[in-house]
């Protein structure tokens, strides 16, 4: 069962992180990379949602391996964002590289914050 | 760091590993139809989601405690798709569906950005700053390094086995 969860969550948050980066790039034409930066932080907002639901004692257990393991853990990604900063500093991009860095991981920590604030609001 | 390294043809490198609409090929890719993009992706994830769950139920991080875990799973993700971007891009012409199903799929389901963020709030909360910071830096510099050499290490190989 808990296998399920984690394989249905991810199910849905891959293709989710695929298809927002798509749709992003359609959009914007940009070096920098804006998609995987909205997916990360988007996944860190939820998570951290649903961190503050479980400490609260609002989310069980299964809620969590599904939304947080499977889905948040598919829909973000560790790899893409180092790879795309290499491919950034690479190409003589630096600025662009180290911003990428900086700005992913202070908005993807706010985001928790404001998720965990989100949640301790709404259910402790 | 590429210099030195001669490239066997005209490649498009790519930025995004997993869809780089700046690269024409990649344009082709997704102009043919979403659907088994979008179903290999997701088999993909759950296949990387998999591993990292049954690495987290391996290696037990306790609340408190320094994620390692989660910092092994990222680092070796980093790691490998280093060494599968270069490959793929670089040697392998492979089916359209392989980039999409092992690095957006398998690697992007496997390593996780928001457990890290989330990893270094509750080490923040559980009063413990200096292990928070130290897990926020050690992270990525354990991600930068192994995707770099992972990609200088293949590319040297690659360059070796040509001669």
């Amino acid at each position: 069962m808990n296998w399920l969860l984690v394989v249905l969550g991810a199910a849905i948050g891959a293709p989710l992180r695929f298809l927002t980066d798509l749709t992003v790039q359609k959009r914007h034409d940009s070096v920098f990379p804006w998609g995987t930066f909205a997916v990360n932080v988007v996944g860190c907002l939820i998570l951290g949602v649903l961190t503050g639901a479980v400490t609260a004692g609002a989310a069980s257990s299964q809620v969590q391996l599904f939304v947080g393991t499977g889905l948040c853990g598919a829909l973000t990604t560790y790899s893409t964002f180092s790879y795309e900063t290499l491919r950034l500093a690479e190409d003589g991009a630096k600025f662009y590289a180290a911003a990428n860095v900086v700005v992913s991981v202070v908005a993807g920590l706010c985001a928790v914050f404001m998720g965990v604030a989100v949640a301790e609001a709404l259910w402790a | 760091m590429s210099k030195g390294v001669q490239q066997p043809r005209a490649v498009a490198r790519p930025t995004d590993p997993d869809v780089d609409l700046a690269v024409p090929a990649q344009r082709r890719e997704v102009a043919h139809g979403l659907g088994p993009v979008v179903a290999v992706v997701a088999l993909g994830g759950v296949v990387g989601a998999c591993a990292r769950y049954g690495a987290s139920l391996l290696w037990v991080t306790h609340p408190g405690s320094f994620p390692w875990t989660t910092l092994l799973v990222n680092g070796v993700g980093c790691a490998v798709i280093g060494v599968f971007m270069v490959v793929i891009t670089e040697v392998w012409a492979a089916h359209r569906l392989v980039r999409p199903f092992f690095g957006t799929g398998v690697l992007g389901g496997f390593t996780t950005f928001s457990t890290y963020a989330v990893d270094i709030q509750k080490l923040l909360a559980a009063g413990q700053p200096r292990a928070g910071l130290a897990y926020l830096a050690l992270t990525l510099v354990t991600a930068l390094t192994m995707v770099w050499s992972a990609v200088w290490v293949t590319r040297r190989a690659l360059v070796r086995r040509r001669r």
